[in-house]
């Protein structure tokens, strides 16, 4: 193999898997280290710098770090970035005066955003601090578009959602409620320099089966969701079937059973392992008396005398990977309610299609996944309205490498030309055994979320179920944390080969010897890897015996004991800073690794 | 040195011998030698030798004296039972416990100070009385807890760290044992656990007492540019003679072991040791020749390392004195010890 190029910034940042996984790139075990310390205000807005929204998504978060967490493959369970980044945005001070500084004097560009979402919202947060004029319309008379509309308040506080919001309204974004966009040709024709779409995808899928018309007590998901959050409806039968088993469908069985649902069952087609739905809102689905039935096919609605009275099914018998299925039987269910939760698409009746704006597969828009611009330059898309349904985390995302487009595309600069991201390495030695990161490795189980009390949590539809972690919770979890960006840097030339790192590595990640194509490389390591997912750090040869230092990141915990044990200081542990460009931010700093 | 704790998060492939134990359950506590040490390494090698053999832990005895290399026992196999006895005394101290209780397996760290100079006449003795013991000389050439003087291992001409150049005459423990009748001699790198951990794994299985002299780098005092035993040096001037596989019995029958090797010796438990890159005429079981070849080598300032000589056939402590095959320490005391009246004619006899 060839020597790694650390120099790279992508190589280090793959080792810190959360934010490797993270679409944000969210620098995850610098902001648990500033919770460790007490440092809420700093960690809130470490946070904030790249998801824009730390105390929303600290609680609706789709989490995609977690699983990646290197501590599941240590001890089995990922830690609690998700929760703890909810501590930080609980307990954060006051931060108006850190925000982003608005100049009095504009740069005369006019954005026009579509959808006053999360997408929107990060495209308005990157570019008026660069002099922007930004104006959003949005059809709703509030903002946060499926922040507000989707997401139930038990789960997301009304006031967290506006403060955070606020936060971005209040540098001066010309927000129109209740100003749908019915035609794009005549919002271009408006003369904005830019248009960033981020309308979502508003559009419930229909199960059209006998009956589905018969009545008016068989609901769409997201719309039925929608009109609880702006108070439209506040009761459903006793009877609740649910179909679909995705996090939409956790909130409508959750929901019901807020507004007077008391046998609500979630009717899933396939086994357990194939569901959509994060396993904790199962968890917590299935704590509120919910109960998912699985391996039920809806066949038709039965509608006696214009009145709902259930569903029939089909039983499924599946074979071993789920995709073929045989009929065992039909089963009659009743329901006063149907709510049907089986996915969401997107919809543009209102961008006309001779606009130079192609539409590609499935009718969708064709965005470049770089640019996230259309095919018509100055027409930018992002979060659900580009790509399809995803989550938060990632309309943040598409929201700044929108920004970066638009900003260039004023500027006159391709919107392909980028600028790179930086690193930062900086050793954490702060003499012999004395590191300035907590190195110990903490055996500690992961903290279990607690909840309102299940009688209390009914009593009203605003009842947030989560408590947050106490005190006690946040100095144990964040010990958990690895410190994976408290990289393992390797200088050859300075090595002995005494083997001390390798003897004293808890988990084997060392090995020295003879250099050879990576796959025969991994079968003479010290203790192969499980996950190849994880690269092998393989330094140039070594000067005394001409082998190679070969260290496998996959199950590092961090813990320093190779640097500590090294007598010449060739391992050192070095902070890793991922530097994440912006718009406006022309190149990254970048710290070389060593000298 | 460091006070940090070894973390117990261990690798998810981590394998288990017979016994149902990792590599892990043959820690010690954490090494505070010095950064570095050729002495941990051995350490690491002790450890994955005991946990390929199988070693109970409860049945191993690690013997030492004083130095750097006699605190080395506190770092492997923590269930194990030990003794860290005065200077140079381990040999002596060793022969008493192998003598009250045979089925202890005993291992012994010594060091060059601690049985080259102090302790010579001790380590001299048991090799002759061949008790079954494993013997290590963690071997660095300089006193390290006493900031580095010369050793009596110290080669002529090799420099303290200081610049001065040693002038008597190095103790060379692999041609002392040989001399004095030793049943098996070996001598490693600590920098080179792949053919020190099958040196060990067949001392372990010899009848008697296993002599393996390491050179194991100090790196505070003695890893030098004027050094003998550097890692640089060592590894320049090596000379890899006998090097040795080891086969377990069990294994004899699945594994396919190459048959490239001279010579086979069989232990007396019924494992194998293979020697293979063996040079023209050498013999590990011919006394004379090894010796001769040694000497020949030493002169030329070649450092030859391996399994240099096995005899499987002298006896050991036990058969010198035909004690009893039920450990001393199981027979019961109205046997050991038959009274006074007992005693009186004993004395009679002699009157």
């Amino acid at each position: 193999m060839k020597p790694t190029d650390v120099q790279n910034a992508a190589y280090f940042h793959h080792v810190v898997d959360c934010q490797w996984a993270c679409p944000a790139h969210t620098n995850v075990p610098e902001y648990i280290r500033l919770i460790a310390q007490g440092r809420y205000t700093d960690a809130y807005m470490l946070n904030r710098e790249s998801n824009v929204f730390p105390g929303i998504l600290g609680r609706t978060c789709d989490r995609p770090c977690e699983p990646a967490c290197r501590r599941v493959r240590v001890d089995g369970k990922p830690v609690a970035i998700c929760r703890l980044k909810r501590v930080a945005a609980d307990l954060r001070g006051e931060i108006a005066d850190r925000l982003p500084k608005i100049p009095a004097a504009k740069n005369g560009k006019r954005i026009a955003c579509i959808g006053a979402g999360p997408a929107s919202l990060t495209v308005a947060n990157d570019l008026l601090p660069l002099g922007y004029q930004v104006t959003v319309f949005e059809k709703q008379d509030k903002p946060g578009g499926l922040m507000r509309s989707n997401i139930p308040a038990f789960r997301l506080p009304e006031q967290v959602l506006a403060e955070e919001i606020d936060q971005i309204l209040n540098m001066g974004v010309d927000i129109r409620y209740n100003a749908p966009v019915h035609s794009l040709e005549a919002l271009l024709s408006e003369r904005f320099d830019a248009v960033f779409i981020g309308s979502g995808a508003p559009r419930g899928k229909e199960l059209e089966i006998p009956g589905r018309r018969d009545t008016d007590r068989i609901h769409i998901g997201i719309d039925w969701l929608e009109s609880i959050a702006f108070g439209h409806v506040d009761s459903i039968g006793e009877r609740v079937l649910i179909i679909g088993v995705g996090n939409t469908a956790m909130d409508c069985c959750r929901s019901s059973r807020r507004l007077g649902g008391k046998d609500i069952k979630v009717m899933a087609r396939r086994p357990r392992e194939f569901f959509k739905a994060s396993p904790w809102e199962l968890e917590d689905a299935e704590e509120e008396g919910v109960e998912i039935v699985i391996n039920y096919a809806p066949k038709s609605f039965v509608v006696e005398h214009g009145k709902l009275t259930g569903m029939i099914f089909e039983r499924l018998e599946w074979d071993a990977g789920a995709t073929h299925s045989r009929t065992i039987d039909e089963v009659f269910l009743p329901a006063d309610d149907v709510i049907l939760a089986i996915g969401q698409e997107n919809a543009f009746p209102w961008i006309e299609r001779n606009i130079g704006i192609q539409f590609g597969k499935w009718d969708m828009p064709v965005v470049d996944s770089t640019t996230m611009q259309s095919t018509r330059p100055g027409v930018f898309f992002g979060g659900d309205a580009a790509f399809g349904p995803k989550n938060i985390i990632w309309a943040v995302e598409h929201g700044h490498q929108a920004a970066i487009s638009i900003h260039n595309y004023c500027e006159g600069v391709p919107v392909t030309e980028r600028p790179a991201q930086g690193m930062n390495l900086i050793t954490q030695k702060m003499g012999i055994s004395e590191w300035s990161y907590s190195n110990d490795y903490n055996p500690a189980t992961r903290q279990k979320m607690k909840h309102v009390d299940l009688v209390e949590r009914f009593q009203k539809l605003n009842v947030e179920v989560e408590l947050g972690f106490t005190p006690e919770q946040t100095a144990r979890e964040v010990e958990r944390c690895l410190n994976c960006d408290v990289q393992t840097v390797f200088t050859e030339k300075l090595c002995i080969e005494c083997d001390a790192c390798i003897d004293v590595c808890p988990l084997q990640c060392l090995t020295i010897t003879r250099n050879s194509e990576e796959m025969d490389l991994r079968a003479r390591l010290s203790a192969p890897a499980l996950n190849l997912d994880q690269s092998l750090y393989v330094s140039a040869e070594l000067p005394q015996t001409s082998r190679i230092m070969v260290k496998d990141e996959d199950v590092c915990v961090h813990c320093g004991l190779c640097a500590e044990r090294c007598p010449t200081a060739a391992w050192d542990m070095q902070k890793f800073e991922l530097v994440i460009p912006y718009a406006g931010i022309k190149a990254c700093t970048n710290i070389p690794v060593l000298a | 040195m460091p006070s940090i704790v070894k973390p117990v998060a261990r690798h998810p492939s981590l394998q288990k011998n017979e016994l149902g134990l990792t590599i892990r359950d043959y820690e010690g506590s954490m090494s505070t030698l010095c950064a570095g040490c050729g002495h941990d390494s051995i350490t690491a090698a002790i450890i994955r030798a005991l946990w390929e053999i199988a070693m109970p832990p409860h049945m191993l005895a690690k013997m030492s004296g004083i130095g750097c290399s006699s605190k080395t026992p506190a770092y492997f196999a923590s269930g194990a039972h030990g003794f860290n006895s005065a200077h140079g005394r381990m040999p002596a101290i060793t022969t008493g416990a192998a003598a009250a209780n045979r089925d202890i397996t005993y291992i012994g760290v010594s060091g060059d100070g601690d049985s080259l100079s102090i302790g010579l006449g001790h380590m001299c003795h048991a090799i002759r009385r061949n008790v079954r013991m494993v013997y290590i000389i963690e071997n660095n050439g300089v006193y390290g807890l006493t900031k580095g003087q010369f050793s009596a291992s110290a080669d002529v001409g090799s420099k303290s760290k200081r610049g001065e150049a040693n002038q008597v005459l190095p103790i060379d423990p692999v041609t002392l044992a040989l001399s004095i009748g030793a049943s098996f001699v070996a001598r490693g790198f600590s920098g080179d656990k792949e053919r020190l951990v099958p040196i060990l794994k067949a001392a372990f299985a010899h009848r008697g007492l296993a002599l393996v002299d390491v050179i194991s780098p100090c790196v505070t005092f003695n890893d030098h540019s004027g050094s003998t035993k550097s890692y640089l040096y060592t590894r320049q001037n090596e000379l890899k003679a006998a090097e040795a596989d080891f086969v377990p019995l069990q294994t004899e029958i699945v594994a396919a072991i190459r048959e490239q090797g001279v010579t086979a010796v069989t232990m007396h438990d019924g494992s194998i040791v293979r020697f293979r890159s063996v040079p023209q005429e050498y013999d590990p079981t011919d006394r004379q020749k090894v010796m001769n070849y040694l000497l020949e080598k030493q002169g030329s300032g070649e450092i030859v390392t391996g399994l240099l000589f096995v005899d499987e056939t002298i006896s050991s402590l036990h058969e010198q004195n035909n004690t009893s095959e039920t450990p001393l320490s199981q027979v019961p005391y109205g046997e050991l010890c038959p009274g006074a009246l007992e005693l009186e004619q004993l004395q009679h006899e002699f009157k």
